[in-house]
């Protein structure tokens, strides 16, 4: 079968491999309908997190048909349209009971790497390097789902593809991103990143009461898709001071709840950003937290900042004084899809949640190459790049 | 930008390196405190948390049970609602099956884990569709010890 596979750093290209094979009783063969590029995809293609094999298969935001499934897999039937978590939990752990299934024990086939690392291993993840389970990714026409039962949804037929697509991973991150975050009716809310996941954050924090949502970008394109579709209020850093506009629009008090959904490859006007750049490409850092250090700034005494955006190592210059001397909460996470799904596809079946939008860009399976690049270069309005391996 | 390109490919390949060679050096510095005998001189515990209340696992899962009498172990309630705690350490085997006597009980012990939790051991994806390089032989060696190494 056709896949896009990682071949080094920066290097992606469509090859044949193999299909997948049930290898355990609990999962379940899926011909993927659509699969989707993420903003954590571009960590991988970086070399940030030296943790693939040339071959490996990316792709883990994806939703597709069950063609098989193993003898233990009692909940899903062939033939279901189904949307699938990325991140591979197994449902009966401590960890998954509590609802934090991206921290499963039992989803990872290579814990030591992650516990070295970490002190702890998380849960597997489609397609996102060695470190995370090694699981072949979704951008292929077909892919193994491990625990199907409990990773696999059916979507309801009122929702199209397009729309539950984003079901699998943006949406759960960005709702976990508000809910985590604890946002409430009244609240200010400041979100960094009008990508998808941020988009679909600021969305969240509309739908859980906040009397302002403000988004921060420096593409136009994206800030004015997030005041169309999502309905929340714009800064372009790149034209706006972001620390004046958020004291202006919180009253002074800043936002109650920061959320960032940047991650390791931030950029910003400040001179932070030229120094995170050169330590990174220096490997003096693995990481660049601009974003993360503005939110902790600007969050309100005693508020909340959720760190939504993919981390792999160490960061330079983090401002633990400013958090700890405003008495600021520090949550984050890899998304606990499982605890959302069946929430946002219901949301998404009454129109509260739209996310057809995101998907600036589909093209077939043997475009991604083009698609990627589009997505990293942010070419032609691109957002996000739409793979449809079975056509 | 193609002297970022080769600057962040040299450098995504020393540090993937240095990384995995991190894990094959863990028995000699990341986990070396868990290799040194314990307060009373004996071998440390290797300890396993399952989230299953005690009375429901009526004897030892199989994984530990096939070590025989070269490691002792050990059961407990966890705290509160969080199961059982399962430990084990080597007797004083210098191998167990023809395997380091960390190592076996380490596998053995997540295997115990998975079984009691979810019925059976996770596997990785077969066929595989990596290709081998000199570069990520490292890793691949990390990848086939990832459930004996590490933090248990």
């Amino acid at each position: 079968m056709k896949a896009i596979c990682w071949e080094g750093v920066n290097k992606v290209s469509v090859r044949d491999v193999p299909e997948p094979e049930l290898v355990n009783k609990q999962d379940a063969i899926l011909r993927v309908r659509r699969t989707v590029t993420c903003g954590s995809d571009l960590h991988l293609l970086g070399g940030y997190i030296p943790f693939m094999r040339s071959g490996d298969v990316l792709g883990h935001e994806f939703l597709g048909e069950v063609v098989e499934v193993g003898p233990a897999v009692h909940e899903r039937r062939v033939g279901e349209r189904v949307v699938v978590s990325s991140f591979v939990a197994c449902g009966r752990c401590w960890f998954c009971a509590n609802g934090l299934y991206a921290s499963c024990d039992n989803g990872s086939t290579n814990p030591a790497i992650t516990e070295k690392l970490w002190g702890f291993a998380p849960g597997g993840c489609y397609g996102y390097s060695h470190a995370l389970g090694g699981f072949a990714g979704s951008h292929a026409e077909y892919v193994r789902v491990p625990y199907a039962d409990h990773g696999a949804f059916p979507v309801p037929d009122e929702v199209s593809d397009e729309r539950a697509l984003f079901a699998s991973d943006s949406a759960p991150t960005g709702w976990m991103g508000a809910d985590l975050g604890g946002v409430k009716s009244g609240d200010v809310v400041a979100v960094w990143g009008a990508g998808a996941v941020g988009q679909m954050a600021a969305r969240a924090a509309i739908l859980l009461g906040a009397a302002r949502v403000i988004s921060i970008d420096r593409f136009d394109y994206r800030l004015e898709m997030t005041t169309k579709h999502i309905g929340s209020e714009t800064i372009n850093y790149e034209r706006d001071d972001v620390d004046a506009e958020l004291l202006e629009r919180s009253g002074g008090r800043g936002p109650d709840v920061c959320i960032e959904a940047v991650g390791m490859e931030a950029h910003g006007p400040a001179p932070d950003h030229l120094s995170d750049k050169i330590k990174q490409q220096l490997r003096l850092e693995t990481d660049r937290p601009h974003a993360v250090r503005q939110a902790i700034y600007n969050c309100r005494k005693g508020g909340t900042v959720f760190v939504l955006g993919v981390f792999a190592g160490v960061v330079d210059k983090f401002p633990l004084g400013a958090a700890m001397n405003k008495g600021l909460t520090i949550r984050s996470a890899q998304q606990h899809g499982q605890r959302y799904i069946p929430m946002l596809l219901d949301r998404m079946a009454r129109g509260d949640l739209v996310t057809e939008h995101l998907a600036t860009h589909e093209l077939p399976l043997q475009e991604g190459p083009r698609g990627y690049e589009m997505f990293k270069e942010k070419l032609d309005g691109c957002v996000r790049s739409v793979f449809l391996p079975n056509g | 930008m193609m002297a970022g390109a080769a600057v962040a490919t040299v450098g995504g390949a020393v540090v993937g390196g240095l990384a995995a060679r991190r894990l094959l050096d863990a028995r000699r510095q990341g986990t070396r405190s868990l290799l040194q005998p314990g307060r009373d001189g004996q071998p440390r515990w290797h300890v396993v948390t399952v989230y299953r209340p005690m009375d429901q696992l009526s004897q030892l899962p199989e994984p530990l049970t096939e070590l025989g009498a070269d490691v002792e172990t050990r059961l407990r309630p966890a705290p509160d609602d969080r199961g059982t705690e399962i430990a084990a350490r080597p007797r004083g085997a210098e191998q167990i099956h023809g395997e380091d006597p960390h190592r076996a009980v380490r596998g053995a012990l997540r295997r115990a884990k998975q079984l009691v939790e979810t019925g059976e051991v996770l596997q990785p994806n077969r066929p595989a569709t990596t290709r081998r390089t000199v570069l990520n032989r490292p890793l691949e060696y990390a990848t086939r010890h990832g459930r004996e190494e590490g933090r248990i």
